[in-house]
Formats: structure tokens, C-alpha cells, sequence
């Protein structure tokens, strides 16, 4: 009986109406990721580029188009300003620091036999920990005159500074919790790309003379590294540029703006003083930097990095 | 004096001993080869003699220097990994160059960019460059130098791989199964290769296959390691013809070699028209193996010394038929290399006489060990089959 | 190249690696001593790590009694586990689909995942609170999960991870006449879970941890999410009892620190894995 019902039908139109079954199911299954990535990815972004072009701001209802008129503020918003510089410098504190770090501490732990796992846990402890509740415990560590650093520090007559109270140390001690927070994530990485590596290049490497460790982290450990270094740094790099829950939860910017962080302005303009037009203009410029830097990594290291 | 040498060396890894006392000495530009089943020591032998594993005892003595405590790097050995170990991110030329780089710069000189600066770095930059490449040129790779390992493929690997070893002139070459990732034609061709580059360059090689028919072809001499311990270390005839071990009669020869039990009994082995006399015969009594080549079994008409077996099975391998006989009296299977004309009326099924040629066969002692024994004459024992 | 043995080598680098990790786990130990200390005990003796007099029972006391403990952690559970429950139904079925189906859209589709990698909520934070605003949705699960329910991250997970599956697995599914849905939810879904467990992790410690989000759509203690728990708490807690506020924080960080100490393993394998990618 089949055969007859085939004797009809070439075998060309089957393959057809099995690609055409094959694709609307494909499109059934990815409907749901479709529909919800342009409702919450998609068109939101749309909606702050077209909002950082208004004056609209909550609760107010009426709003008109100003064209660039809050870029070319922004460019003059010494707020704004500010917090870029911060912002930058926190980044180019943590994300170097971070990552050395990250990397000496995975050198160490993959040429250790014993203690492994508990070292591994005491450094990356802290990224599985809560980060407002280890900044809190953070602002007790740093308390001028009942932290234990001070008090560290006056055991051997240095007067500690108020680390999260004064203009000239807050962006530093923020810093180093931001370093705290990310290492351990760096020394996993790390120490991924370190397994991944073949023994054997390492014996070629000591047959052909390499002697000290040195030498052969030249030779074979650091170039063959290279892609999670890659990974790590752009990891590093945006996770620094999105600093906020820190910047929130201890300092709220202060003092006098010493610690004013892109996300904590754009909160602040958009949330709290409910200029939505305005801190819509700036997300978009927060995005371009995020898009800028994530496009210069990837694109122009990614061929110098992959060998094969 | 010998070029090579070690004395009584040991390793265990934990319980596990895996080297356990192994000597052996190489003549100047000989070429050796290394061979057992996987796990039998030979790779970590090979790891001990270049300075990347210490052993726990023993000597390891080359040009006369002693260099058991010496680190790999001062060796002056070379060594051709399994995988090439071609460093991924430098080009062809670059790997070539490493171990000269490592040996006649100094730390100043090799650092990245402060090193430019350097006095004299220069002029041995450009030594290092003119024996890269003549040495490029003889294996012929120079039109590779400048690719990435990536971008080759497994032979130019294998070559690059060569080269690197030996812009260095070493003491001794080693080889860790440097083959075996390449497909089969292609292996044929690069064993001639290396055997030539070896008589060319006259550096004493030590080979490390799993592959006894690689193993056979190439070396000047064969060492056959089985479960640590070196059994037999001797020209590819003797290896082949006069096995000190059963475990090298078994593991040497393609088909296997034909093993049966046998009883020695005052000093005499029968079996199936064999008759042997032990030279040492206080072996009365024991239980021994008798050892025969499948190319020393054929098939007879009819005969008062012949085998009854019946053929289990045939393989055509085009010049020759290998055909498995199970014997009639004791089960065991015996298999025959006959040509495809002795073949000729051969079936599974079909029952057989199967005559073995007297003086190849071999007696192994219940250890292992051979026994030396020599054939004699038909009528001066009566035949007896272990049952 | 590591031995077990001892040698100077390996002296300096344990010797280095124990001190690190006594200034990592130092926060932890100063927590724990200060969570048991009377205030004036904060005071005088910052540097003693054993507690004069055990005040642990009244400052748990008092963090437990400011802080609904319980309301929080139910509700960082309950928001964790729905977006961490939508991301993984939504997102399989469309890197299945991306991986082993051919459609055109699939290129298309595929520039929409990498975009959608490189905006986080930060970005389209605005519009959306608008948007829940006008739709009186604030102070809700929904609003707390909904924008999460896409995970473009897990998508390109489970994308890599399906790709490098062997087709034949789910030819021998078709042969045996299962329908598209039936493969992704008896051949895909039970062969996907380690990729499954390396997300969950990510993605519950991402949400676990977020303040952003909450702190903008939240405003009722009722819905608070753990992070913003203790912003409540802080902020109540406008004096210097320290005490209580270490054990606040102690135990709002106990649950992460816990299943990340029983699941250690899985924690570095989903960080590794999703690194192994990168």
C-alpha cells in the first residue's frame, strides 16, 4: 500500500516537504528565545537610544525629542566626567591586578601536589560569596578607628587612613575589594588553560635546554596560555567597568563623588532623580564603551592567539 | 667504548615497579630499538636515559660521562616525541632553532626585547640561522620554514620534528614511538627515512616502538622489554630465529609463534614427530613449551609424524594463507603460513596432517628461559603427547 | 616537574600560597569573630579573633529579628530557581534547533545571540522599569524574573555543547519516529545535563548575587531579594553595632558559601567550562 502512495509523489518534493517540516519546527522550537529576546534585549536597547534623543522624565508626562542635546551635556556633566575617570581608574587597578594575580596563583596551586582543592577554595571562596554582604564585611575591615587593618597597621606604628571615608584612598580600597572579588575567578580560569596545556611540549622543551622554570614559561606555558588570557582579560576588563553593588552598598559615590562609578550615575540620573532621557543617553555611551572594548580584544588579538 | 651504557636501573612508581633492573650498553652509531607491549617500561626508560625522570637506581654512563644526576637540559641528548611536541606558536624555522638558541645564547640575550640589544647576540643569531637552515635543506622542509605547525601536515611535522632534533648534534638521538600517528603507507616511507637519516648522521639512536615488525626492519639491534625487565637484547636474526625468552618467541613474528605444552622426560621432548634432547638434562620430568613458527608447519599427505588437526579457519592474505588448526589430540590451536599453492584445497572444516620441520623448533623452560636442546634422530625416543 | 618531596622550591611556594590564602580568607575569619563580640568589645580589642564573652546568641538574635531571614531566602530561592527554570526551557529548545536543524533564520539568529552577549541588564534597565511601571507591575516575582527569563548566555552554552554531540544520536531517535519536541525532551535534555549544571551555577550565583535589578523594581520589604535584604537591614541599622551586623551578614552569606563548599566541584567545572568556550 505504500508503495503505491510513492509511486505519485517524486522524491524531490519529499525532500522538499522535509526541509520545509524541518524548518518550521526549527522556528517553533526557537519561537519562545525569539520573541522574548526582542520583547527584553531587543527593543529596550532601541528604546534607550531613542530615549537618550528626549527630555522624558518619570512622572513628568509630557517630553519632547532634543536631538543630541544630552550628549553634548554630558560632555560638559562634570558628574559624569568624573565618573568616567573613577570608573577607568578602578579598572585599570582591578583588571591588571586581577589578572597577575589570578595567574600567579594558578602557577602555584597546578605545580602543587597536595593542598590543591583547599587552596583552590580559599581563593575562589570569595567570588561564591554575596557581594554585598562581603562589602559589608569589607567596611568593617577598613573602619577607621574598629577595623582590624588599622589596627594591624598601629601595631606597627603606621596611622591607617580612613580607607572608605577620605576622597584620596576610597577608589583604592575599593579596589582592592574589587581585586579580592575577581581573582579567584581568574585563578579557575586560569587553571583550565594551564591543565590544557601537553605534557610533552614541556619535556620537549627541558630536553631542548630550557633548565629554569623561567625558561620554559617563556617557552611553552605563556604562549600556550594565550587564548584564556585572552578570555580572562576581556572578562576582567567589562566585569571592572560594571562595578556597582560595592559603590552602593558603602560609599554611594561619596565622598564628594571621589567614588562615582558609571552604573552608580546612571542609577542615580535614572532611578533616583528619574531623568530617564538623560541617563538613557548615558547607558548608550556606557554601552559603546562595553561594545568597544569587548570588539578591540576579540577581533584584532583572537587570530594572534588561536595557533591551529 | 661503549657510547651508551646503563647498569641495574630500577623505577617504581609507588608499588608499582616498572623498570626492574635493566642494562644495557650501544656502540657508537648504533641504532637500537625499544621494544614491547604498552606498559612493559620501554617509555620510561627512554624518559630516565634523557634526564626527564630520575631512576631510583642504577647508572646511566654516555660518552664515557656519567649523567645520572644531571638535569635534561645538559644531556646533550636529543628526543623525538610521539607527538612531535612542535611548539604551536612558532613557525617552523623558529622550532628548529630553539634548542640552539637555548644553548648558545645567554639568558641577556634571549629576553624578548632588551635582548636585541645585546652585544653579539647578533652574529650568533645569524649562526644559528645558517644551520637551521642546512639542516632544513637536507631533510628537505626548507620551503616549510616559515609555516606553523598547524599548518602542516603530519609527515612535515614529523620532519620539522627531525630537524630539531638533530641541529644539535647530540650524543645520542632518542625516538619515543616518533611513528605512530601517522597513517600506514606514509609510516612504511618515513621508517626508510629515518634509518637513512641515521646512517647519515652515525648518532647512536635509541628507537622505542610497540611494533615489532618496525622494530625488526630498522634497528641494528632489537632490546624486547616485557614487564620491566630487558629479555633479550640482540640482532633482528637472533631475535627472530633464536629467542632467549618465550615472551620474545611470542612477541616477535606475525603470526604469533605456535606454542604447545610438552613433557621433558629424562632429558628428551617429543612432540608430533620433533625429537629433541635437552643439553642440560636435569630438566627431567618438567613441564617445558615446545615453540615451532607457523612458517615451519605443513601440511602432509599422510604420515606416521604428522599432526591430526582440523582447519578452524583461513585467511587469504594474497602471497600467503595463514590457516588455523585445531588439533585433534590436545585442542590447541596450531597455525600454518603456507602459499597459496600448498593452500590449494584447503576448507574450513577439512581435516588435516600437519608435519613440523624438526630442527626449528624451539623448548622453553616452565619459567620462560630457553633450554638449549638439538634434535635427534626418530627412532631413539617414542613419542610422547602431553595430554 | 612537581614532586612530593620536600626541596626550597616547593617550601616558597606553599609558604606563599598560605599566606595568600590567610589575607583571602581573612574577611571570613574577622566575620566569624566579630559576629560573637559585645559592642564595646568592637571597640577596644580589634585584632583578637576569640571573642572575650560568646555574645553570638544576642547579636543572631538581633540579626534574625530585623531581618526576615526567612522572607529572604525564600524569595532569592524562589527568584533564583523560576529564572534559572525559564532560562534552561527557553534556551535549549533554541540552541537544539540552531545546532541541528537548517533554517534560514539561523544565521540571523545567531547575530542576535552574540549581540545579546554584549548588553547587560544595566543597559536596558530603563525602558523596562518604565515599562513595568506603567503596567503596575513593580514589586512582583514577575518583574523580578521576567527580563531574566532569556539567557542569550545560555543559549551559546548550550549551542557549543550541542554542536558537540554526535548527530547519529538523534538520526537513531528519528529512525524510531519520535517527533522534533520528543528529541529534545528524551534524547537532548538527559544527555545536556552537565552542560545544564555548569549554567545553573552561573546563572543562580549571577542572580543570587544582583542588586541592580532588584533594587530598582523593589521597594517592599515583602519581595526583597537576599542582597537587598541586607541594604535594608543596613540601612535600619543606622548605628555601630557592628556585632549584629556581622551576623547579618553571616547568615544571609551562608546559604551561597554552603552550596558552593558541598558543590565545589561543580562550581569550578561550570566556570571552567564556560571558560574552555571563551
Amino acid at each position: 500500500m505504500a508503495s503505491i502512495a510513492f509511486d505519485t509523489v517524486s522524491p524531490k518534493r519529499l525532500a522538499d516537504v522535509h526541509a520545509r517540516n524541518e524548518a518550521r519546527t526549527a522556528w517553533l522550537l526557537a519561537s519562545p528565545a525569539i520573541v522574548l529576546m526582542i520583547v527584553f534585549i531587543l527593543l529596550p536597547v532601541i528604546a534607550v537610544i531613542g530615549l537618550g534623543f528626549t527630555n522624558f522624565e518619570l512622572g513628568i508626562d509630557k517630553f519632547r525629542f532634543v536631538g543630541l542635546d544630552n550628549y553634548s551635556h554630558l560632555f560638559t556633566d562634570r558628574t559624569f566626567r568624573k565618573s568616567l575617570w573613577n570608573t577607568t581608574v578602578y579598572t585599570a587597578i582591578v583588571a591588571p591586578v586581577s589578572i597577575v594575580l589570578g595567574l600567579g596563583v594558578a602557577l602555584l596551586i597546578e605545580s602543587e601536589t597536595t593542598a590543591k582543592s583547599f587552596f583552590r577554595t580559599a581563593y575562589f571562596l570569595p567570588v561564591a560569596s554575596l557581594i554585598v554582604a562581603m562589602a559589608t564585611v569589607w567596611q568593617y575591615l577598613f573602619h577607621p578607628t574598629i577595623g582590624p587593618i588599622n589596627a594591624l597597621l598601629a601595631t606597627v606604628g603606621i596611622p591607617g587612613p580612613n580607607w572608605l571615608g577620605s576622597a584620596g584612598t576610597v577608589l583604592y580600597s575599593l579596589s582592592i575589594i574589587g581585586v579580592w572579588q575577581s581573582v579567584g575567578f581568574n585563578m579557575v580560569l586560569f587553571l583550565a588553560g594551564l591543565t590544557a596545556i601537553p605534557r610533552e611540549l614541556y619535556a620537549a622543551a627541558e630536553v631542548d635546554g630550557a633548565r629554569s622554570a623561567i625558561d620554559r614559561f617563556r617557552l611553552v606555558t605563556w604562549p600556550m596560555l594565550a587564548p584564556t588570557t585572552l578570555f580572562v582579560t576581556t572578562i576582567s576588563i567589562i566585569n571592572a567597568v560594571k562595578v556597582f553593588e560595592t559603590v552602593q552598598t558603602l560609599t554611594e559615590g561619596g565622598p564628594n563623588r571621589a567614588s562615582e562609578v558609571l552604573l552608580f550615575t546612571i542609577y542615580h540620573e535614572g532611578f533616583v532623580y528619574l531623568h530617564v532621557g538623560y541617563a538613557s543617553a548615558m547607558t548608550v555611551v556606557f554601552l559603546v564603551i562595553l561594545m568597544v572594548l569587548t570588539f578591540l580584544q576579540y577581533n584584532v588579538l583572537d587570530k594572534r592567539v588561536h595557533y591551529s | 667504548m661503549s657510547a651508551l651504557s646503563l647498569s641495574g636501573i630500577t623505577k617504581s612508581f609507588g608499588d608499582n615497579a616498572i623498570l626492574k633492573g635493566v642494562s644495557l650498553e650501544i656502540e657508537p652509531g648504533e641504532f637500537i630499538a625499544l621494544v614491547g607491549p604498552s606498559g612493559c617500561g620501554k617509555s620510561t626508560l627512554l624518559r630516565i636515559l634523557a634526564g626527564l625522570d630520575h631512576a631510583d637506581s642504577g647508572e646511566i654512563v654516555i660518552g664515557g660521562r656519567e649523567m645520572s644526576g644531571m638535569a635534561a637540559a645538559d644531556r646533550n641528548i636529543a628526543m623525538v616525541f610521539q607527538s612531535y611536541a612542535l611548539y604551536p606558536h612558532l613557525t617552523a624555522g623558529q622550532n628548529i632553532a630553539v634548542p640552539l638558541a637555548m644553548r648558545r645564547l645567554s639568558r641577556g640575550q634571549r629576553l624578548p626585547f632588551v635582548g636585541s640589544f645585546m652585544p653579539g647576540q647578533r652574529s650568533i643569531r645569524k649562526t644559528i640561522q645558517r644551520d637551521v637552515a642546512e639542516m632544513a635543506r637536507s631533510l628537505k622542509i626548507d620551503h616549510l620554514l616559515d609555516r606553523k605547525p598547524g599548518q602542516m601536515s603530519g609527515g612535515q611535522r614529523q620532519r620539522v620534528a627531525l630537524a630539531r632534533a638533530m641541529v644539535r648534534q647530540p650524543s645520542v638521538f632518542l625516538m619515543d614511538e616518533p611513528l605512530s600517528n601517522l597513517d600506514a603507507n606514509l609510516r612504511v616511507h618515513a621508517r626508510g627515512e629515518i634509518v637513512d637519516l641515521h646512517r647519515r648522521a652515525g648518532v647512536p639512536t635509541v628507537y622505542v616502538t610497540h611494533d615489532q615488525a618496525e622494530a625488526l626492519s630498522m634497528a641494528d639491534r632489537v632490546a624486547v622489554m616485557i614487564g620491566g625487565n630487558l629479555l633479550q637484547l640482540a640482532t633482528p636474526q637472533v631475535i627472530y630465529d633464536d629467542p632467549a625468552h618465550v615472551d620474545v618467541a611470542r612477541f616477535v613474528g606475525q603470526p604469533r609463534i605456535n606454542l604447545v605444552p610438552a613433557l621433558a622426560e629424562g632429558g628428551r621432548v617429543a612432540f608430533g614427530g620433533i625429537r629433541m634432547a635437552l643439553s642440560d638434562d636435569r630438566e627431567a620430568g618438567t613441564d617445558v613449551t615446545i615453540g615451532i613458527r607457523p612458517e615451519f608447519v605443513r601440511l602432509s599427505d599422510n604420515s606416521n609424524d604428522a599432526l591430526a588437526a582440523h582447519v578452524e579457519r583461513i585467511e587469504f592474505l594474497g602471497s600467503e594463507v595463514i590457516v588455523y588448526c585445531k588439533l585433534d589430540a590436545i585442542g590447541e590451536t596450531m597455525i600454518a603460513k603456507l602459499t597459496p599453492a600448498e593452500a590449494a584445497g584447503v576448507s574450513v572444516g577439512k581435516p588435516v596432517a600437519l608435519t613440523l620441520s624438526p630442527d626449528k623448533a624451539m623448548v622453553f623452560a616452565a619459567d620462560g628461559r630457553r633450554l638449549a636442546a638439538t634434535p635427534v634422530a626418530a627412532d631413539s625416543i617414542k613419542e610422547r603427547a602431553h595430554g | 616537574m612537581s614532586t612530593a618531596t620536600f626541596n626550597t622550591g616547593r617550601a616558597i611556594r606553599v609558604t606563599v600560597l598560605s599566606l595568600g590564602a590567610l589575607i583571602f580568607l581573612s574577611p571570613y575569619i574577622f566575620m566569624l569573630s566579630a559576629a560573637g563580640k559585645t559592642q564595646s568589645e568592637i571597640f577596644t580589642s580589634a585584632l583578637s579573633l576569640v571573642p572575650q564573652t560568646f555574645y553570638y546568641v544576642a547579636n543572631f538574635t538581633k540579626a534574625f529579628s530585623r531581618v526576615p531571614m526567612g522572607t529572604l531566602l525564600w524569595n532569592g530561592v524562589m527568584v533564583c530557581g523560576l529564572i534559572f527554570f525559564f532560562q534552561v526551557l527557553v534556551a535549549i529548545p533554541c540552541a537544539y534547533a540552531m545546532a541541528k536543524l537548517k533554517f534560514r533564520a539561523a544565521k540571523l539568529l545567531m547575530a542576535m545571540v552574540m549581540l545579546g552577549l554584549l548588553v547587560p541588564i544595566h543597559a536596558t534597565a530603563l525602558p523596562l522599569y518604565v515599562a513595568f511601571d506603567s503596567a503596575s507591575l513593580l514589586n512582583s516575582y514577575t518583574a523580578l524574573v521576567a527580563p531574566f527569563s532569556i539567557s542569550v548566555f545560555a543559549i551559546f552554552m548550550f549551542l557549543q555543547f550541542f554542536r558537540a554531540m554526535p548527530d547519529d544520536l538523534i538520526h537513531a531517535a528519528r529512525l524510531d519516529g519520535m517527533s522534533e519536541i520528543g528529541i529534545v525532551a528524551r534524547v537532548i535534555v538527559p544527555n545536556a545535563w552537565p552542560a545544564v549544571t555548569a549554567f545553573a551555577i552561573f546563572s543562580v550565583v549571577a542572580h543570587w548575587n544582583d542588586l541592580y535589578w532588584p533594587l530598582i523594581v523593589i521597594s517592599k520589604q515583602g519581595f526583597a531579594t537576599p542582597p537587598l535584604g541586607l541594604m535594608y537591614f543596613r540601612a535600619a541599622e543606622a548605628g555601630d553595632d557592628y556585632g549584629a551586623l556581622m551576623a547579618a551578614t553571616m547568615v544571609i552569606t551562608l546559604p551561597l558559601v554552603a552550596a558552593f563548599l558541598l558543590a565545589q566541584k561543580r562550581f569550578v567545572e561550570g566556570i571552567t567550562m564556560t571558560g574552555l568556550k571563551g
